[in-house]
């Protein structure tokens, strides 16, 4: 080995090119090689098989891939923005778009792929995109937003990704498939047409068998696609997701031995025809074929990086598992092993349920003893199980089917992961095995998913695994006697519960003291707003007041709502729903003159949009005026009790629900909990006001009332449980007051009263002996600290405004009184609304 | 603004600036920012503990596009002090703008200090 560091270079920064360098790093290669990259895109690499998820709950920012620090860290050289545009093989080099020259001993091209466009006529007109990179995406947000009607071409896994991704910017969706089936590759025809089914369900048009002749555009803009059975489908974009191609043009370039329909030649070290350059990922091109995934990619990273540092056990690359689940549309689907029954002499066993919408399919040797592969189709729970079983050869049970409707008395119990050997690949993505993952949690002491994903990298890929890597978790965990860890964050060694219990017990009224105490470093935004939560929970003092004002989020500290563009919008409080007309005209007076952007809520609410920080006092002013209060929709706080008319106008109604509710949104307003908090009270069984979706709700029945507790609308919607039924109003608030302090006391941050509650060891019965019976000894304490609340509840926007220090923080600049000059809306449906990117470049120009 | 402040080099490229006088550093309260119009920039200043210690950042939030940085929650992450961007939480050290959950955001930051009670901001 020569006395200078080596030169690899990496041309890509995908994901695969970068898996490759984090495992040089981790295998100790960064004192023996310079790491150098070139990253085409503007970003570091990110999860591409996450991208349709920037639509919905993620920014280019959670996407990422990379450690923050990761390459400044190792001293990995990356050049952003750049593209290799031509090797040297002969002087070993590369030379780059912006002129940079970099000499190798190693090449390794992870070049990934292209989108294949189909050659049709009219291909490249205005409103046709691919769908590729965080770019695409951004271009296809932009024009969606003047289209009506999207269409994908290309019925497999990314077109249909791609066709969520329409359907979520609103956009009447169609997809076009050549095959005459969804997903040709991996799934059959009945698992074909159960998807369509359900797919359609969801409003998304599916067209197979479908030749796109030509697309039409007039007047400059998209029109239609004809298609050869003389139909057509008139549209405002097209997003193509046929396929991919292999990004081999250097390859090509530089002489290297080439599939005949593309993709770089490798063996199986992952070496090109040079053995000076190798080739991984979507570009590399394995006996003939493709692997368009990036399970074996990262194989081929394992692969070639154990063999540029010349480990002695080496792996080598035979080909990948092509295996895969996913969610598509909200549809489970998972074909994996030999989906297509193509072994010699196997039987297929299929079960399709047309009223669940679930298709599933195993195939098994012809002694009907082992699996060699299946479909799911609607319900892929079982593909965990399925996988393993397949993978590690186990036996099948005499009757497979029962494998496919566990729910059939005398069905195998589902396999425990116990029962798996420790040579069980767990993670397919990154090749993680069972025993590999019992060593890390044993060894490095493991006891959480997130720091166990991160040693390990399983469950980090397509996330299929992450339950069954749970499962060895907690099993593990069990075996070992470890009591799983809950530390708040790195300030402070214990739960949120531990922390309230010791706040209380040690009368401490201030982070600070509290920090002082029992934690360590500064703080952060995890144990701010939590602490912040917990002071206020317990002694009432006013969230603006000096020692709390840095612990809380920004909603908080402005008492107001942030939106996307920094301004706030801001709820009053309309106790039960119930608003006289002279307060709807001064609402709306409020949002004339401020020029509100104005919304029904769906608590029964009036949301006003677009108040600056400086202009928050001045609403409030008026609002205070006029008779309203803070709503606390800015807090983790109890939000409003919705309420149905009663028995007051409805014909139907047993009960005053309308009283009972503004009463029981009066007591427990400003009340700030782990998150938010609502509830409702119905006047019958009718149940309009949805109380049974509500972390408590009050149903009116002859006798008196029923409470429901632990319901939850928003992201998981959970049915409340009925704790008490036929009681009358005192006792309903004194099981509520204990309810809700019990839930404030012990729940962990930001967890709502539903997976609180089904965390509970005990379930409903626990909650039963703990509220009504009060088994624990604690009901007259937890009465005592609701009461407490009620007793110093203050509005907080009156006091704010009758306070000259806490107003001074009401001001966009603390050295001028301009407002923020960044700003700038648009007109839709006759209110403002804040412009787009697109919208503020237009508006600049024409300034 | 403060113009005649004699202007102490500290670095090559803080010598073309100067110290602009914002606000007395009484007006941030503890462990929280403000906003501050320095020329034409937008400069969030944070305050650590009830002392001296203050920092300056841009007040743009690049994840938001919006100009909301100086509204963050003030912490540390393993000693490094930082501020939670309020929008979408992303994490920037207060010395030196780095963005720590994205190697390839960052914030201008700027020379900050509190001379006879006063914040300055060399810009």
């Amino acid at each position: 080995m020569p006395n200078r560091k080596q030169n690899l270079v990496v041309v890509g920064n995908g994901m695969v090119g970068h898996r490759l360098l984090e495992l040089m790093v981790e295998k100790g290669a960064t004192d023996r090689w310079n790491l150098i990259t070139f990253c085409e895109e503007p970003r570091v690499a990110y999860d591409r098989v996450s991208l349709s998820r920037y639509f919905m709950d993620m920014t280019a920012a959670d996407l990422t891939l990379v450690e923050p620090g990761f390459y400044q860290a190792n001293g990995i050289q990356i050049y952003m923005h750049d593209r290799v545009v031509e090797i040297d093989r002969e002087r070993q080099l590369v030379r780059s778009a912006n002129g940079v020259e970099v000499a190798y001993d190693r090449l390794v091209l992870a070049t990934g792929s292209y989108p294949f466009v189909p050659p049709i006529k009219g291909n490249d007109a205005a409103g046709t995109f691919v769908y590729r990179t965080i770019e695409d995406l951004d271009a296809i947000k932009a024009y969606a937003q003047q289209s009506k009607v999207g269409v994908v071409v290309g019925g497999g896994l990314l077109g249909l990704e791609c066709a969520n991704a329409l359907k979520n910017l609103g956009l009447e969706t169609h997809v076009v498939e050549f095959a005459p089936r969804l997903m040709p590759v991996q799934i059959d025809d009945a698992g074909g047409s159960m998807l369509k089914g359900k797919i359609e369900e969801l409003g998304v048009k599916v067209h197979t068998s479908k030749v796109t002749t030509e697309i039409v555009s007039e007047n400059g803009k998209l029109a239609r696609m004809e298609f050869a059975d003389k139909t057509s489908l008139s549209t405002d974009m097209i997003v193509f997701s046929a396929g991919i191609r292999p990004r081999d043009e250097l390859a090509r370039q530089c002489g290297l031995e080439m599939g005949d329909r593309g993709g770089i030649m490798i063996d199986e070290s992952c070496q090109t025809s040079d053995p000076q350059v190798y080739a991984i990922g979507e570009c590399a091109l394995y006996q003939g074929r493709i692997f368009g995934l990036v399970a074996p990619g990262y194989q081929m990273a394992e692969v070639a990086s154990d063999h540029l540092l010349e480990v002695a056990t080496a792996q080598s690359f035979a080909g990948a598992d092509m295996s895969t689940k996913l969610k598509l549309l909200g549809v489970d689907v998972a074909s994996f092993g030999d989906n297509f029954a193509k072994t010699p002499g196997s039987k297929e066993l299929a079960v399709g349920d047309a009223v669940a919408g679930t298709y599933k399919k195993l195939v098994v040797s012809a002694d009907g003893k082992l699996l060699l592969g299946g479909i799911l189709v609607g319900d892929a729970s079982a593909y965990g199980t399925l996988l393993q079983l397949m993978q590690n050869q186990m036996p099948l049970p005499e009757n497979p089917l029962s494998l496919l409707v566990p729910a059939t008395a005398g069905a195998a119990p589902s396999m425990s992961v116990d029962s798996l050997p420790d040579t069980a690949q767990i993670c397919s993505c990154n090749n993680v095995t069972k025993g590999q993952i019992c060593a890390a949690i044993q060894d490095d002491n493991l006891t959480d998913m997130p720091t166990l994903k991160k040693c390990t990298k399983a469950g980090t890929g397509c996330g299929g695994c992450v339950p069954l890597v749970k499962d060895l978790l907690q099993s593990e965990l069990k075996k070992a006697g470890v009591e799983v860890k809950n530390h708040l964050c790195e300030h402070f060694a214990y739960s949120r519960q531990e922390l309230y219990h010791l706040l209380r017990v040690g009368q401490i009224k201030s982070f600070d003291e509290l920090l002082a105490q029992h934690g360590k470093g500064h703080g952060c935004e995890i144990c701010k707003p939590a602490v912040g939560s917990m002071l206020a929970s317990s002694w009432n003092d006013h969230v603006l007041n000096t020692p709390h004002i840095g612990l809380q989020d920004t909603n908080d500290a402005f008492l107001a709502n942030i939106q996307k563009d920094g301004t706030y919008s801001v709820i009053p409080r309309v106790p039960g729903g119930e608003i006289t007309p002279e307060k709807l005209i001064v609402l709306g007076q409020v949002a004339q003159e401020f020029d509100l952007y104005t919304k029904i809520t769906g608590a029964q609410r009036v949301d006003l949009f677009g108040a600056r920080v400086d202009q928050l006092p001045l609403i409030w002013r008026r609002l205070v005026d006029a008779g309203f209060e803070s709503g606390h929709a800015y807090g983790k706080a109890l939000r409003t009790v919705k309420s149905c008319v009663g028995s007051t106008w409805c014909r139907f109604g047993v009960q005053d629900s309308t009283s009972l509710a503004i009463e029981v949104e009066l007591r427990y307003r400003g009340l700030r909990s782990p998150h938010k908090l609502k509830s409702a009270v119905s006047g019958c069984t009718r149940e309009c006001a949805e109380a049974q979706g509500k972390d408590f709700g009050i149903i009116a029945t002859e006798n008196g009332w029923n409470l429901y507790v632990c319901g939850n609308g928003g992201m998981k919607p959970q049915h409340a449980v009925l704790l008490a039924t036929d009681i009358d109003k005192e006792t309903l608030i004194k099981y509520i007051d204990r309810f809700l302090v019990f839930y404030i006391r012990t729940a962990d941050r930001l967890e709502r009263t539903s997976t609180w509650f089904n965390k509970l060891e005990g379930g409903l019965d626990y909650l039963k002996q703990v509220i009504i019976e009060d088994s624990l000894g604690i009901a007259e304490e937890l009465e005592a600290q609701m009461q407490y609340h009620v007793d110093t509840y203050q509005c907080e926007w009156q006091t704010t405004i009758e306070n000259p220090e806490k107003m001074q923080r009401f001001r966009h600049f603390v050295n001028a009184d301009a407002a923020d000059p960044s700003l700038c809306y648009v007109q839709e449906r006759g209110q403002k609304r804040p412009a787009t990117a697109a919208e503020r470049a237009t508006l600049a120009t024409v300034q | 603004m403060a113009q005649s402040l004699s202007t102490q080099a500290q670095s090559p490229e803080t010598e073309a600036k100067q110290w602009h006088s914002i606000c007395p550093v009484t007006m941030i309260a503890p462990n929280t920012g403000v906003n501050a119009l320095v020329d034409t920039e937008q400069v969030a200043i944070f305050r650590v503990g009830e002392t001296d210690e203050v920092y300056a950042v841009s007040n743009f939030d690049p994840f938001s596009q919006a100009f909301v940085m100086s509204r963050g929650i003030v912490g540390d992450r393993q000693g490094v002090l930082k501020v939670a961007a309020p929008i979408y939480k992303q994490n920037f050290n207060l010395k030196t703008g780095e963005c720590l959950d994205d190697a390839t955001v960052k914030l201008t930051a700027y020379p900050a200090r509190v001379v006879d009670g006063q914040v300055q901001i060399s810009a």
